[in-house]
């Protein structure tokens, strides 16, 4: 009684000193940037309203509309291919990383630590190395997305396999099937939803990331956006803006029905 | 207590009247000095040696953490033994190659406490995935199978009484109909030896009675050898030709249901008989 008394005591001073370092945590944050929350807050309003005057599509704007839609095609066709290339280059790698199919554990080591370099160098560094060796083009944006999707991808399928085929693997095993057998047969289906699903979410954060990295390659999307932005034409730059919305909504939809279909 | 055993025992005697004799039958699975251990100071299974018979039912019984499941897949390497010798159908097992462990795995059906089915797929389906271990890679990937195989698989389901389920998907039936599909699936595979992990511990007692006189009847009227992992003492008893007790890795008991003594089930157990439900 009195044990579990102190126990409940100590976990209560516990919080209590987590929640005193983190407050001193933010208000030190606060002096050292000089920062001011009352100004951060006074300006909400001032910065909304210069959103709604300046990046609410005028009909001048609507003139580029054209421009962009082939810009924007262009950004989600290099998305959907990259993620679904690295995809299936993903799989491999996540079936022989995979505590339930490895084949051997220094397989295992060699396809995780790859797909943990891939992961863990961001699109953004990815897009400036490459586009030294690729110059400005497609191709280089490709590869960038490819690289991180294929390093997430690996990841995500791997704990998917672990998490949803342990015990039928185990039972193909002991049938006597072969290991190719046993993958297409019994993993695959078992966890095809869920990686669908992964592969999906991937497609919508590679439009976003497109944007990013069509801006330093010179492609798509992201290269129309900054053209206008440093033009100051702000009504385009909203219309750019509202599309790439409109097409992560579409995209997340379909995936949901997808899903729905198949599951 | 020692009521319910003996009533047990007498139920046993009266089917015992018509009761086989193995021992001039052929020998399927034959364990000597078999060892395995995960570190050096505590083995997981130590000098394990038995002797099953063509058509035996024999139970394991023993409480949770005694290395049953461990033996159970050290037959058919799932889990690699660290010494000694199984021989299966006149093959030693332990020194076979990956190519020609996957022949003698077809011949050996192996049954799951958690079904182990692949759920997205239909009943069918994974009745047949039981057939892989005689097929290329290919075929399998195919899933292209003869018209032989296909009838064997609906008289299978049949006799187990799930043909009618038999294009549902696996993840629509109740447990009990999945360890019949489970059974199924290593029906198919024409085994000589059916291994069961604790293939009624997730089921009520309902189900687990189908499960198990199933089970018996595969035993009996296709001569199939049954190596069950039991929780229940009083199943054993009442299902088995023999029973065999495990207790921290080593065999402490080996006898006819009959002789299992309410002695030899503290041994088991390692406690009081008061303090276990046997019933």
């Amino acid at each position: 009684m009195n044990a579990q008394f102190d126990v409940i005591k100590k976990k209560r001073i516990q919080m209590t000193i987590i929640l005193l370092v983190m407050l001193l945590i933010v208000f030190g944050a606060k002096v050292l940037t000089d920062f001011s929350f009352m100004e951060g807050l006074a300006s909400i309003p001032g910065t909304v309203f210069w959103m709604f005057t300046n990046l609410i599509p005028t009909a001048e704007a609507m003139e580029n509309f054209p421009k962009v839609m082939e810009r924007l095609w262009e950004t989600i066709i290099l998305s959907i291919l990259a993620t679904t290339t690295a995809g299936i280059f993903a799989l491999f790698f996540a079936l022989f990383g995979s505590k339930t199919t490895k084949i051997n554990g220094l397989l295992a080591l060699l396809s995780r630590v790859i797909a943990s370099v891939f992961r863990n160098i961001p699109v953004v560094a990815w897009a400036l190395v490459l586009v030294i060796s690729f110059g400005h083009n497609v191709v280089t944006g490709y590869f960038a997305l490819f690289f991180t999707t294929f390093g997430f991808l690996v990841r995500a399928f791997m704990e998917t396999i672990d998490e949803a085929s342990t015990d039928s693997v185990e039972a193909l095993n002991a049938t006597g099937a072969t290991y190719f057998q046993m993958v297409f047969r019994g993993v695959i289906p078992d966890t095809l939803p869920q990686m669908l699903s992964w592969v999906f979410f991937m497609i919508d954060t590679n439009i976003r990331s497109a944007t990013l990295v069509g801006l330093l390659t010179g492609t798509g999307i992201g290269y129309i956006f900054d053209l206008y932005y440093k033009r100051l034409d702000y009504p385009t730059v909203g219309l750019i803006t509202l599309s790439i919305i409109v097409v992560v909504i579409v995209i997340e939809l379909i995936s949901n029905k997808v899903r729905r279909m198949i599951l | 207590m020692p009521t319910i055993l003996a009533e047990k025992t007498e139920v046993y005697e009266k089917k015992g009247k018509n009761k086989k004799e193995f021992q001039n039958s052929k020998t399927i699975l034959k364990i000597k000095d078999l060892y395995k251990s995960y570190n050096i100071k505590t083995p997981v299974l130590s000098m394990i040696e038995m002797e099953l018979k063509q058509g035996e039912f024999v139970s394991i019984i023993g409480p949770s953490g005694a290395g049953k499941s461990t033996l159970l897949r050290c037959i058919n390497r799932m889990i690699e033994p660290s010494e000694g010798s199984i021989v299966f159908d006149e093959t030693e097992i332990t020194s076979l190659s990956k190519k020609a462990l996957r022949g003698e795995r077809a011949k050996i059906g192996m049954v799951f406490q958690h079904y182990n089915l692949v759920s997205r797929l239909t009943v069918f389906e994974n009745v047949l995935h039981g057939r892989f271990g005689y097929k290329s890679t290919l075929k399998g990937i195919l899933s292209i199978f003869t018209e032989e195989e296909k009838q064997l698989a609906l008289e299978i389901l049949d006799k187990l009484g799930m043909k009618e389920f038999a294009y549902k998907r696996c993840d629509q039936l109740s447990g009990g109909q999945k360890q019949r599909v489970g059974i199924a699936r290593a029906l198919v595979q024409q085994p000589k030896l059916l291994l069961c992990d604790e293939p009624i511990a997730s089921l009520d007692p309902n189900s687990s009675k189908v499960i198990m006189d199933h089970l018996k009847e595969i035993c009996e009227t296709m001569g199939i050898t049954v190596l069950v992992n039991l929780h229940q003492v009083d199943v054993a008893v009442k299902y088995s030709d023999r029973i065999i007790g495990l207790n921290k890795g080593r065999v402490v008991f080996e006898g006819l249901p009959k002789e299992l003594s309410n002695y030899a089930i503290q041994d088991i157990y390692g406690s009081e008989l008061e303090d276990l439900i046997v019933e």
